[in-house]
């Protein structure tokens, strides 16, 4: 692995100061934060920086705090914190659950809730030194003539990656901010806007500038009457990506829809937000028949490459089974 | 696998002190040595095994702070600080732990290359819940792989230990 310089960053200007004048010296730097996707990427030769800002010394960025309005989570926080924190588990079930279906206890005793949002694509021939894909400055991505049986049917082109966020479909379901602190100060967006689809750039996955990083997620109390469904279809049960996953959170009164969201995990290159079902559901009585009209409308328009048609199925069921379960 | 640290007068070193087995410890290291090669190498315990190399397998689970960690994904100077048990601290003065014997008596291991791995997640495991149910105890134990022996001996080792602890 590759030597770099370590700076110990003891505020979050100090990280933002100092990733802006490495990018004006056109040096390669990068923040790391729990560590365990920054150290596979160096393994991997994906990312070789001179200088490494380490995060993990600026004091108390890993609170999760609950408010009126919800919960603030600072960037630090961890995903096993998430996932036991006894106030989440009551309130924000579906966040719980997909940060205690992360990876492994290993890595989930690592990294961080802000790390987890801006993880690079888990691709194969992304990973692998061997090829240099379109991601990585080549011409092609290799999907597309190669094995992409894990990879996007929906939103893809001309990059076929899945996002690998467990974490990510939850929190957009949930209507999460993210705020981000750069050069020209902070700033707090709508969490479904940090995701990049490969058609607006393909070599990056979320909206982060050279000298911006990630502070705080904050989830707001889902209202009441609201229920939701977390599940992620993997091959195998222990440290594997999302084959498909579904989010969702429903508000309803007598099992009639009043407001739905419907996010998939592994089936795009961004969180995918099922917005056709969701105006579908709106005022619909949830039976089998609508939550099955829900799950093929949100597959609309998939595109799967030749080894992934199988994902349309699985995501129309796993949506169908998620509504019904969300009243 | 990742290749032996040649050591450069001119690289960074980091001074780091930690408690290793309940015992202070201070060592220099340089920003990219693996928490696994300065346990392994530096500091001579072996007992953590390099196997997947990439925090899949489990092999090399060290408790930091109490908690498994993979070491081989984690960096040397990140436990400045902190507290870390490898599995020859888990035997009290040549007494075995109760998970230890456990792990004798109900044939937890075979080959015993994921053992080391295996006793200290479960460590953690029942120092957080000493009473987990089989379904409990699995999802913790999700990063630590087994080749030999399908898991049900581990599973049986652990429950008789959290018993015989909780007496």
């Amino acid at each position: 692995m590759k030597s770099f310089e370590n700076i110990d960053a003891k505020s979050v200007k100090e990280a933002v100061g100092l990733l802006s004048k490495f990018h004006q010296q056109k040096k390669l730097a990068a923040v790391v934060g729990g560590g365990s996707e920054f150290l596979q990427l160096m393994k991997d030769h994906v990312v070789e920086p001179d200088y490494v800002i380490n995060l993990k010394t600026i004091p108390g960025l890993d609170y999760i705090r609950e408010e009126r309005g919800g919960f603030r989570i600072g960037a630090l926080a961890k995903l096993a914190d998430i996932e036991e924190h006894a106030a989440i588990r009551d309130k924000l079930l579906i966040l719980a659950a997909a940060a205690g279906d992360a990876a492994s206890p290993q890595i989930r005793n690592a990294g961080t809730i802000a790390g987890n949002l801006c993880q690079r694509p888990f691709c194969w021939y992304f990973r692998s030194s061997n090829f240099t894909c379109l991601r990585k400055g080549g011409q092609s991505c290799f999907t597309v003539t190669g094995d992409g049986r894990f990879h996007a049917i929906l939103g893809a082109g001309p990059s076929y990656i899945v996002h690998p966020s467990d974490t990510a479909p939850a929190l957009v379901a949930l209507g999460a901010q993210i705020k981000i602190a750069g050069p020209a100060g902070e700033k707090n967006i709508p969490l479904e806007k940090f995701f990049l689809l490969p058609s607006v750039d393909y070599r990056r996955e979320n909206i982060l500038n050279p000298g911006e990083i990630v502070t705080e997620i904050f989830v707001p109390m889902p209202k009441a009457g609201s229920k939701g469904f977390h599940h992620k279809l993997r091959e195998r049960q222990a440290w594997d990506h999302a084959i498909v996953a579904v989010d969702t959170i429903v508000e309803s009164s007598g099992g009639v829809v009043r407001n739905a969201h419907v996010v998939m995990g592994g089936v795009a290159p961004i969180p995918w937000r099922a917005t056709k079902a969701e105006e579908f559901l709106r005022g619909k009585k949830l039976d089998e028949a609508s939550a099955k009209q829900a799950g093929e409308l949100a597959l609309e328009g998939a595109k799967p490459l030749k080894d992934n048609v199988y994902k349309i199925k699985l995501a129309q069921e796993l949506i169908q089974r998620g509504l019904l379960a969300s009243v | 696998m990742s290749k032996p640290m040649t050591r450069h007068a001119d690289v960074q070193t980091i001074p780091v002190s930690f408690t290793l087995n309940g015992r202070l410890q201070e060592i220099d290291v340089e920003p990219n040595e693996l928490l696994l090669d300065m346990v392994r190498d530096r500091l001579g315990l072996t007992g953590a095994k390099r196997s997947c190399d990439v925090q899949v397998c489990g092999a090399c689970t060290l408790l930091v702070d109490g908690r498994p960690v993979s070491a081989c994904t984690t960096l040397a100077f990140e436990v400045r600080g902190r507290s870390v048990m490898t599995i020859e601290g888990l035997a009290d003065d040549g007494k075995l732990h109760p998970l230890q014997e456990a792990f004798i008596e109900h044939g937890g291991f075979q080959c015993g290359f994921c053992t080391p791995g295996m006793l200290l997640a479960s460590k953690a495991l029942l120092d957080e819940n000493p009473n987990p149910t089989e379904a409990e105890l699995k999802h913790f134990m999700h990063g630590n792989i087994c080749r030999c022996t399908g898991y049900k001996k581990i599973v049986e080792s652990i429950m008789a230990a959290a018993k015989k602890m909780r007496a």
